[in-house]
C-alpha cells in the first residue's frame, strides 16, 4: 500500500536525534584558516589587539562558521566520542526505497543567537521538522524534507544552569524522482554564464545609457519649459514639446522608498537585494540598486545617497546608489 | 431615452472550472468548460452568442471559442489590456455592447494555466532587446533585479507605511480575514487553512516590506459569464445581476506597476478615477454596499483601495481593518470567497464571480440582504471596477 510507507514517513516528523560534538574547542588558529580560505579580512576575527578594543573584548568566531565546528573532518562519519550514531537522514532512505533516487539541497538557513568566543565547546542536536506532501518541481517529483540542527555551547564546570543555545541551521533537501530526460551527448555541456538582463534601449532613452558608460547621470530636460523628466520619453510630459536634451545631474539625492528583495532568487543577482527609489536633488526619481548596505535594517526613508556607476559582465554599466549618511529624518 | 449605462445590462450566467495549481488540460479546454457552463447556467443556446470580451495575458482567442460554439454572427469582440487591471472591464465592454444594441449575448471569459505554464512571480519575463515600449520601459528595472510584482508593490507600500504609520500587521489583517473566508469555502485552495496574525508575521520575506502571506497565490482555472440586456435577463433561469456601473481608469503618471514618478505614491489615483465614475453612474456612495470584492494580489493595495472608494479617509484604512470592518461579521466584509490570497488567483475574474453569487444569494459565505456589491480589478496598473446590483 502506497499510503503505508507514507504514514510511516509522516510519523517520523518531530523525531529528535542525539548530540554531535565538536572535535575541538572554538579556537583562533581554526578561525584564522577559515577566514583565509573564505577571503574574509575582518580584524574582529583575527586581530587580537584590534578585537580587544571592541565591545567584544577579544576575537570572536565568524557566525557563519557555526556548522564548521561540529563537522566530522577528513574521514566520513568520524565523530568525537559521545556523539550519537543515529542517522537523521533515515527519512531520506525511506523515501529512496520507494523509487526517489535523487537528492538536492534546497535551503540552508543559519540563524545566530550570539557571537561565539574562543574556548567554547559546541555540540548540536537534530530534529526532523517537516516532510512535505509529494510535489512536482522543474527537477522531478518528490518530497521536501526539513531538518533543524540546534547548536549549543556546553556550560563550563564552574557555571550553573543549562547549556546555552547559540544558533540554528535549517537544512532542507528535495528527495526526488528526476523527470525522464532525453539521451544526452557525451560531451559535457557548457555551463552558460548568466548575465544581468540588458535594458531595451530606444532612440528616446539611448542618451541615458550612453551616459552610464561615461559615468554621467543624464536626466532628460525640456528646452521649451525647462522641466526635467525621468524616465525619458519622446516628448515632454509637462508641455508636449519635442525639443528635448539632457542635463548631467549631481547624482545626489535621498531615499524616497526602498524594498529588500529575497525571493525568488534569480541569478545572477545577490540576495537579499536592496533596491531604492531615489529622489534626486534636481527633483526627479530614479529606481536603482543600492550598494554598500551592511545591514538592511538600517535603511531608512530620507537617507542621503550618491550615485556610483558599476559595470557588470564587462558590458553593462548601471547607476547604483550608496547610502552616504545614516540620517533617518525624511526631509519631505 | 435614458442614455446612461446603469442598469441596462445584466449578468445572466456564470460558469467556472475548478481552481488548481495544475489543471492538467489546455487553456482552450478550460475556456470552453467555463463558457459552456455559463451558457447552461443562463439557459442560453451557444449559437446565440454574438459577442466576446476578455483581457490580456489570456491567450485563448475568441474566434476559436466562437468556432467551437458554432457562432455565425459575432458582431462584437474585445480584448482589454493590462492583465488583472482589466478584470472588471470585459463586463463593462459587454454591457456597453448590449446597451447600444451592437450585441445581444456576450460571453466574457478568462482561462489560464498561469501556475503550471507561466508564473508571473518568477522574475523572468522573456525580456528582450527589441525596442518596443515595454521592453524599453522594463529596462529601468530588470537590470537591477527589480523584477517582481511583489517588489514593485513593496516600493509603494514602504512609502505608504512611512507616510501614514501603517505597519506590516495592518497588511496582515487583510490576509487573516481573507484566509478566514477561504477556510469555509470548499472551492478555495486554502479551504480549512486559516491563519493568524502571528503566522503572517512569521512568514518569510518575499520582498521587504512584504511577507509571503501578503502575496496572493498563483493558480490555474477559468471563469466565464454571459451578459445580456437587463430586460431579457428577467425571463431567464437565474436571478439577474444588474450591471449598475462600470469604469476603467488611468490617471496622472500611469505606468504598469511602476508609477513611481508621481508626485505622491501613497494612493492609487487610477482607482480614484474608477470610484468617481462608478459613484456618478450609479448615484450610490460608500454606504450603499453590503459587501465588496477588493482586488488582493498584494495586501497593501487593499488598504489604498478602501481609501480611494471613501470607506476610510486617506491613510486611515489601517484603523478600518484594525476595527475588523472588512472581516467576517464586519460592516463591509470583503472578499468573502477568500480573495486571491485565499481562493485562487484567476486574475480577478473569480472576484467578479463572487460578487455575482453575493447578489444572487448563493455565496458560500453569504452576506445578508445584499443589494449592491463593489468589485475592483488589479491595482498598480490601468484598472477597472464594477457595481453589481439586485434588479
Amino acid at each position: 500500500m502506497a499510503s503505508e510507507w507514507l504514514s510511516e514517513l509522516k510519523a517520523m516528523v518531530g523525531r529528535e536525534y542525539g548530540r554531535v560534538y565538536a572535535w575541538d574547542k572554538v579556537n583562533a588558529p581554526m578561525v584564522r584558516q577559515w577566514c583565509e580560505v573564505m577571503g574574509i579580512d575582518n580584524p574582529l576575527y583575527t586581530d587580537e589587539e584590534y578585537a580587544k578594543q571592541t565591545e567584544f573584548d577579544g576575537i570572536v568566531a565568524p557566525p557563519a562558521m557555526l556548522q564548521a565546528w561540529c563537522l566530522e573532518g577528513l574521514h566520513q562519519n568520524n565523530y568525537p566520542q559521545g556523539s550519537t550514531d543515529e542517522n537523521p537522514y533515515g527519512a531520506l532512505k525511506l523515501i529512496e526505497e520507494q523509487g526517489y533516487p535523487a537528492v538536492v539541497a534546497v535551503n540552508s538557513e543559519l540563524s545566530f543567537d550570539r557571537y561565539i568566543t574562543m574556548g567554547e565547546k559546541l555540540y548540536y542536536v537534530t530534529k526532523l521538522t517537516e516532510v512535505g506532501d509529494e510535489k512536482t518541481t522543474a527537477l522531478g517529483t518528490g518530497f521536501f524534507v526539513t531538518l533543524v540542527m540546534t547548536f549549543f555551547s556546553e556550560k563550563t564546570s564552574e557555571a550553573t544552569g543549562d547549556d546555552e543555545k547559540v544558533g540554528e541551521l535549517l537544512f532542507r533537501v528535495f528527495k526526488f524522482k528526476p523527470h525522464q530526460q532525453p539521451e544526452k551527448n557525451s560531451a559535457p555541456a557548457e555551463v552558460p554564464v548568466i548575465k544581468r538582463p540588458k535594458p531595451g534601449i530606444s532612440d528616446d532613452t539611448r542618451f541615458f545609457w550612453e551616459g552610464c558608460e561615461a559615468k554621467e547621470l543624464r536626466i532628460q530636460h525640456c528646452k521649451t519649459c525647462d522641466e526635467l523628466q525621468h524616465p525619458p520619453a519622446p516628448v515632454c510630459m509637462h508641455c508636449q514639446s519635442f525639443e528635448l536634451d539632457y542635463q548631467v545631474v549631481s547624482g545626489s539625492g535621498e531615499l524616497y522608498s526602498f524594498v529588500v528583495m529575497h525571493y525568488p532568487e534569480v541569478p545572477p543577482f545577490d540576495y537579499p537585494n536592496p533596491i531604492g527609489l531615489i529622489q534626486l536633488d534636481e527633483g526627479v526619481r530614479v529606481p536603482a540598486g543600492l550598494v554598500g548596505v551592511d545591514n538592511k535594517n538600517d535603511l531608512k526613508i530620507g537617507q542621503r545617497v550618491q550615485v556610483e556607476f558599476q559595470t557588470f559582465d564587462e558590458e553593462l554599466t548601471l547607476p547604483m546608489f550608496r547610502i552616504i549618511d545614516s540620517n533617518a529624518q525624511a526631509r519631505s | 431615452m435614458d442614455k446612461s449605462l446603469s442598469g441596462r445590462a445584466a449578468i445572466a450566467g456564470l460558469g467556472a472550472t475548478e481552481f488548481s495549481k495544475n489543471s492538467g488540460r489546455t487553456e482552450l479546454r478550460l475556456a470552453m468548460e467555463a463558457t459552456l457552463a455559463a451558457l447552461q447556467d443562463a439557459g442560453i443556446d451557444p449559437s446565440e452568442v454574438d459577442g466576446f470580451s476578455s483581457y490580456s495575458v489570456d491567450k485563448v482567442p475568441e474566434y476559436e471559442i466562437a468556432r467551437l460554439l458554432g457562432c455565425n454572427n459575432v458582431k462584437f469582440f474585445s480584448q482589454i489590456p493590462h492583465g488583472g487591471g482589466a478584470a472588471c472591464a470585459p463586463i463593462l465592454h459587454a454591457a456597453m455592447a448590449v446597451a447600444t444594441g451592437v450585441a445581444k449575448t456576450v460571453v466574457v471569459y478568462r482561462a489560464m494555466n498561469e501556475r503550471s505554464w507561466y508564473r508571473f512571480g518568477s522574475g523572468d519575463y522573456g525580456f528582450a532587446n527589441t525596442p518596443t515600449f515595454e521592453n524599453v520601459n522594463y529596462g529601468w528595472y530588470m537590470p537591477h533585479g527589480f523584477h517582481t510584482p511583489a517588489a514593485w508593490v513593496g516600493m509603494f507600500a514602504q512609502r505608504y507605511m512611512h507616510t501614514y504609520g501603517a505597519t506590516s500587521e495592518d497588511f496582515g489583517r487583510v490576509a487573516v480575514a481573507a484566509r478566514d473566508f477561504a477556510a469555509t469555502n470548499p472551492e478555495a485552495f486554502f479551504y480549512e487553512k486559516p491563519i493568524t496574525l502571528e503566522d503572517h508575521q512569521n512568514s518569510r520575506w518575499v520582498c521587504e516590506p512584504l511577507h509571503l502571506l501578503d502575496c496572493c497565490q498563483e493558480s490555474d482555472g477559468a471563469v466565464a459569464m454571459v451578459i445580456t440586456s437587463a430586460e431579457r435577463a428577467k425571463d431567464l433561469k437565474q436571478k439577474p445581476v444588474v450591471i449598475k456601473a462600470g469604469s476603467q481608469g488611468i490617471a496622472q503618471g500611469q505606468q504598469i506597476m511602476t508609477s513611481f514618478y508621481r508626485d505622491d505614491i501613497t494612493g492609487l489615483p487610477e482607482m480614484g478615477v474608477v470610484a468617481k465614475e462608478l459613484y456618478a453612474q450609479s448615484g450610490l456612495g460608500p454606504d450603499a454596499f453590503q459587501t465588496a470584492v477588493i482586488y488582493d494580489h498584494f495586501t497593501p493595495f487593499v488598504l489604498t483601495q478602501l481609501e480611494e472608494f471613501g470607506f476610510a479617509p486617506r491613510g486611515e484604512a489601517r484603523n478600518y481593518v484594525m476595527d475588523g470592518h472588512h472581516a467576517r461579521g464586519g460592516t463591509l466584509p470583503i472578499n468573502t470567497h477568500g480573495g486571491q490570497l485565499g481562493e485562487a488567483y484567476i486574475h480577478g475574474m473569480n472576484g467578479v464571480a463572487e460578487a455575482v453569487r453575493q447578489v444572487r444569494g448563493s455565496a458560500i459565505n453569504q452576506v445578508d440582504d445584499v443589494e449592491n456589491v463593489l468589485v475592483t480589478a488589479g491595482t498598480g496598473v490601468p484598472t477597472s471596477g464594477l457595481i453589481l446590483s439586485a434588479a
